[in-house]
């Protein structure tokens, strides 16, 4: 009974003594991948301190709720999340467990960044687990998508506005030279004078970009080499092109692009690959002329190196994340990754 | 059928405090807040079934739980439960105070010692970004049924460590260790019922057990698990464990391995080697099948 009362009254000092206010000037923000955190850091600049959970070389959907995490969000004044469910598996654990009530869902330290994606693989019928792990709200990939990048930058660009209103102006700022970056990765300066960076991208994204450009009659051109620059530059020559991939984690990417899936190594989502299933793969694979496949540098080796060692397939192993390997050190030079190798992985396969 | 939890928890409170209020396991130690479904083995350890129940200790309560700002994880529990019923073992339990040739006299709850009150400091480290320590220190004091002014105290440290690579497949490989120790004070007072029961003994007294285990888990390849586990459980004075043997001086070697077909099921098989002075031979093997599946929603588990 004295330990309890003793115990107690330890508890009430010591919560006296650590009871002031947690944040300086820069807003703390925890987000839950690096993805997010990197577009955080260029929209937030100085005026934020980021930390992301997960570490950009692990699979997101499986991270432990590690007390570490809570301690994080226990400081935190924005928690920012990839959505969908991507998080379903550990996201509770650790809101709980930090008591912070700021970022607790429906606050306004909560923000779900998958706010104005247009979603894609949205399902139209009941899920269940005989699926796989199918996510209800649709794919929550969508981050692979350079296009949702700008959308991203936006949303978190008005939030970090509300949460320091002093700074607001300059969140904007800073999200409309990101957009301005992106574009310019993707299309190259030449082509965005004069145009709608926004038409430019739904042109893209139709596949109508080509005859926009010859239409422009090489006004898109680089003046330097007369050809056109950027992602979709590299991209383009494959539209309509084939892969595999391991986990159907490709969708917006491929989307974006104008790739094909001609199937994944897991029969289902987050399952295994089972031999029967690779074997149907394999099949499938030689009869479809698939020259890559597709896989993130976190997954194992094993199942696509055998399916392409079946297949005369190359494996492309690429960061799915900021962080997913050494050069992937923000957004851009990690989309600059993803399509510099599998765009070469692409004009490489003769099958 | 049988509800093991149903409890609230407070979101919105500050200076990372936290309550919860309902019916839960008792935070003491790693192994008794985990419902059996995530054990790495088929039974828990010995020294859990005789101080904290075979069901796990758990009852009707509230406790604050507290998390500081300081550079490590350090959280504080403290919480009050209901003493009564047959999942305290150790407390106001029937069964259990008539082993020691109790009253079982039914207990009023008047002030705060006649409740099941509990103690958690929690602490947890990153060594680096793929190993984290977890280190905890309980204690447990209630009342018992041996007659009024009865009372029992548990106390125990736990460590669980827990290897895991960044670039994991869905939470394999890994290495996990977990230990813990615990130790019991149970007083029973004396009462007009030990002057005619003509008793061998007197069980009168504060009696001292007390036990641990550690364990070894490997998550060699994604969905397969094998474990290992030592434990130790001591029984008290030798005039009780000679009556008892309930209480007598137990060890148990077990290993086992586990393979999970998806995330909603397990099939595991496990060997036991049991060793006591009541068995035939001091010791006795044990071959155990389990399969599990789960239905519906579940949340994630702590670490």
């Amino acid at each position: 009974m004295k330990v309890f009362k003793a115990q107690a009254r330890l508890m009430g000092i010591l919560i006296l003594l650590t009871a002031g206010p947690t944040a300086g000037k820069t807003l703390q923000i925890v987000t839950t991948t690096t993805d997010l955190k990197a577009i955080t850091e260029a929209v937030g600049g100085d005026d934020v301190a980021v930390n992301s959970i997960s570490s950009g070389r692990q699979d997101p959907h499986f991270i432990e709720a590690k007390p570490s995490y809570m301690l994080q969000l226990r400081r935190a004044d924005l928690f920012i999340r990839i959505g969908l469910e991507l998080e379903r598996g550990w996201e509770r654990l650790v809101l709980e467990g930090s008591r912070n009530r700021r970022i607790q869902l429906g606050s306004r330290g909560h923000l779900d960044a998958s706010a104005g994606i247009d979603r894609l693989e949205v399902p139209t019928g009941a899920v269940d687990r005989s699926m796989g792990d199918v996510h209800p709200q649709g794919n929550p990939h969508y981050w692979l998508d350079p296009y949702n990048a700008r959308i991203i930058a936006g949303t978190i660009a008005r939030r970090l506005g509300e949460l320091d209103p002093e700074h607001e102006a300059e969140y904007a700022r800073r999200a409309v030279t990101f957009t301005r970056q992106v574009d310019e990765a993707m299309f190259g300066s030449a082509l965005l004078e004069g145009e709608d960076a926004e038409r430019l991208w739904q042109r893209q994204h139709d596949g109508n970009l080509g005859s926009h450009i010859e239409g422009q009659s090489g006004t898109s051109a680089d003046p330097g080499t007369g050809e056109t620059q950027g992602w979709q530059a590299q991209m383009a020559p494959f539209r309509g092109a084939k892969v595999v991939t391991y986990h159907r984690s490709w969708t917006y990417f491929l989307d974006r692009f104008g790739l094909v899936a001609a199937g994944e190594l897991e029969a289902k989502p987050g399952i295994s690959p089972s031999p029967g299933h690779l074997k149907t793969l394999i099949e499938t694979m030689r009869a479809r002329q698939v020259p890559i496949i597709i896989v993130a540098s976190f997954k194992g080796d094993k199942a696509p190196n055998l399916v392409a060692s079946k297949t005369g397939a190359t494996v492309v192993k690429v960061p799915y994340s900021v962080g997913g390997n050494d050069q992937a050190s923000d957004y851009i030079a990690m989309m600059d990754q993803l399509v510099t190798q599998i765009s070469t992985a692409l004009s490489r396969s003769v099958l | 059928m049988e509800l093991e939890e149903a409890f609230l928890t407070t979101q919105t409170l500050p200076y990372g405090l936290q309550v919860k209020a309902g019916t839960y396991f008792t935070e003491f130690g790693r192994l008794n807040p985990q419902h059996p479904h995530s054990w790495s083995f088929v039974d828990q350890p010995v020294i859990n079934t005789r101080l904290l129940g075979g069901d796990g200790l758990r009852g009707p309560g509230a406790r604050v739980s507290w998390l500081p700002l300081l550079p490590w994880y350090t959280e504080l529990i403290l919480g009050v439960q209901n003493a009564n019923g047959e999942t305290a073992v150790s407390f106001l339990n029937t069964d259990f105070a008539l082993n020691w040739g109790g009253l079982t006299v039914d207990r009023e709850v008047a002030t705060l010692a006649d409740l099941l009150r509990s103690v958690r400091w929690l602490n947890s480290l990153s060594l680096g970004s793929e190993t984290t320590v977890n280190l905890g220190l309980s204690g447990l004091w209630g009342p018992n049924r041996t007659g009024p002014g009865g009372k029992t105290a548990i106390y125990g440290g736990d460590l669980y460590l827990k290897w895991q690579p960044l670039a994991n497949d869905q939470g394999w490989p890994f290495v996990a260790f977990q230990g813990e120790v615990m130790h019991r004070n149970y007083l029973v007072v004396d009462n007009e019922f030990y002057a005619i029961a003509d008793l061998p003994y007197s069980p009168v007294g504060t009696h001292t057990d007390f036990g641990g285990y550690a364990q070894l888990q490997w998550g060699f390849k994604r969905g397969w698990v094998a474990g290992v586990r030592y434990e130790q459980a001591s029984g008290p004075d030798d005039d009780v464990r000679e009556y008892f043997p309930v209480l007598q001086d137990r060890t148990r070697l077990g290993g086992n391995l586990t393979y999970y077909p998806s995330e909603f099921s397990k099939l595991r098989v496990q060997l036991n080697l049991d060793g006591a002075n009541f068995l035939e031979q001091g010791q006795a093997w044990s071959l155990w099948f389990q399969y599990e599946f789960l239905l519906g929603q579940h949340a994630g588990h702590k670490f």
